[in-house]
């Protein structure tokens, strides 16, 4: 077969690929609208932390769904800077139990455009009532390609130059993740503090189990509420920090050849039940990218359950 | 068909279960609210500590109280509990006498801890004061209406 032959079918597969990646991208983005259409006229209650990265132990209220849309725009020395986006859609199961999807995109300038993959989530509450400390028990199904950029977890040996191979060739990898998380959180005089350990197991291949963390306080600006609805009143924003890195794998554990982060983080929960988050990130070391930044949006439709169960309901007479 | 597109289906296939589970999860059964032939409904108020019962509402006399609180209350617990606190298709009245006789202390640790295991999440993640407001609010509905806010 002539060389030629081989750089045409490679050319054609890409060209079929970008236009399969396209359509996701337009089922997304219709599925998103008509959430949010769908979903406009019902109350929500926005009193959303600032995290972008760190989880605090409070799960979504039952039967409300949380939309969900961030944002990573990160540098890369030696390669492509990237912008990396993904989609939330977190639904509140039960007062002990919230599941949540993603679906994971990334630009990476002067290279592609390419969908990256999904995660399904589930967080549980382990115990009933508030304690000195609130445990809650996070397990995730990740089927992501090696070109996933979103960075909503540092584990492992995770670095910089992982993130430097173009798309065409990191996209041909592809990893199915479990990821597990102890979330451990206490609110105190109107501080939130959070702690995340994480373990991962890469399922293909022969990969060991690799480790994470993440760290995080917040505090909203005023502690009592207004008598009258506002959106720039001081209980309506929350400001914190976080940070979060890898801790290596099961054959060497420990901080070195390891990347780090320290991100400042606020929220705006505005009463017309919005929520803006933005939080600009800094590598801590030489394996880290050297600046991130965050931003999401995010609503939250109460009732969305019911709505879904009326439809499954007889009606009565 | 090769292994690899079967996994794939099947991956989908559960994902499409695993989706579809936590949506029928806790919204069966008939519409009639189920707590109100629940007599155990508030038997939770009888469980707080004797410590927290007796803790006083620190924004008892705070004029701005009552409306604050009627702000939260619309925003997190109308939802469950009926715009005018009378009940709703998930959460008990808070108009009935065990709640209106219950002491602030009380209503403060229901608020703080939730009732999870009957599907009222904690509401710890708002500020004390937040709390103390809506506790405000909730005594002031055994004796006038709802506040506009």
């Amino acid at each position: 077969m002539r060389p030629g032959c081989n750089y045409e079918r490679d050319f054609l597969r890409m060209l079929k690929r970008k236009r399969r990646s396209s359509s996701c991208w337009l089922a997304m983005a219709c599925s998103l609208i008509l959430a949010l259409v769908a979903g406009s006229g019902s109350v929500a209650k926005a009193q959303e932390s600032p995290y972008i990265v760190t989880y605090d132990h409070y799960l979504e209220e039952p039967g409300s769904l949380e939309v969900e849309y961030f944002s990573t725009f990160g540098t890369q020395r030696e390669g492509n800077d990237f912008h990396a986006f993904w989609s939330e859609f977190e639904y509140g199961a039960s007062a002990w139990w919230t599941t949540e999807i993603y679906f994971d995109g990334q630009t990476t300038f002067n290279d592609s455009t390419i969908f990256t993959g999904f995660r399904l989530e589930n967080r549980f509450r382990l115990l009933q009532r508030e304690h000195w400390i609130n445990p809650v028990l996070y397990i995730e199904y990740e089927q992501t390609s090696g070109a996933d950029k979103i960075l909503k977890e540092v584990e492992g040996h995770d670095g910089e130059s992982d993130y430097a191979v173009p798309n065409a060739i990191a996209r041909r990898e592809h990893d199915h993740e479990l990821e597990w998380k102890l979330l451990l959180s206490k609110t105190f005089n109107g501080w939130n503090v959070a702690e995340n350990t994480i373990a991962t197991k890469n399922l293909t291949g022969g990969n060991p189990w690799e480790f994470g963390y993440a760290i995080g306080a917040s505090r909203p600006l005023g502690l009592k509420a207004s008598a009258h609805r506002c959106n720039l009143c001081r209980e309506n924003f929350i400001a914190g920090i976080e940070m979060y890195g890898g801790l290596g794998d099961r054959y060497s554990f420990g901080l070195h050849d390891t990347s780090h982060y320290v991100a400042p983080v606020v929220a705006w929960n505005l009463p017309s039940d919005w929520t803006l988050r933005l939080s600009p990130g800094f590598g801590l070391n030489d394996d880290s990218h050297r600046f991130l930044l965050r931003w999401g949006v995010s609503r939250e439709f109460s009732g969305f359950g019911e709505m879904v169960a009326r439809l499954f309901r007889s009606r009565e007479p | 068909m090769t292994i690899g597109v079967k996994i794939h289906r099947v991956i989908l296939a559960a994902t499409i279960g695993a989706l579809s589970i936590p949506l029928l999860w806790g919204q069966k059964g008939s519409s009639a609210p189920a707590w109100k032939n629940d007599a155990n409904v508030y038997a939770e108020l009888t469980k707080a500590p004797k410590k927290a019962v007796t803790r006083r509402n620190p924004l008892a006399e705070d004029p701005d109280a009552v409306a604050a609180g009627a702000n939260l209350f619309d925003q997190h617990c109308a939802e469950c509990h009926g715009e005018m606190a009378e009940g709703g298709r998930k959460g008990p009245s808070l108009r009935a006498d065990p709640v209106q006789q219950a002491t602030p202390g009380t209503l403060f640790w229901i608020l703080t801890n939730g009732v999870v295991r009957r599907g009222m999440p904690v509401w710890s993640k708002l500020p004390e004061p937040q709390r103390w407001q809506l506790v405000s609010y909730l005594k002031s509905l055994h004796s006038a209406e709802k506040p506009q806010p």
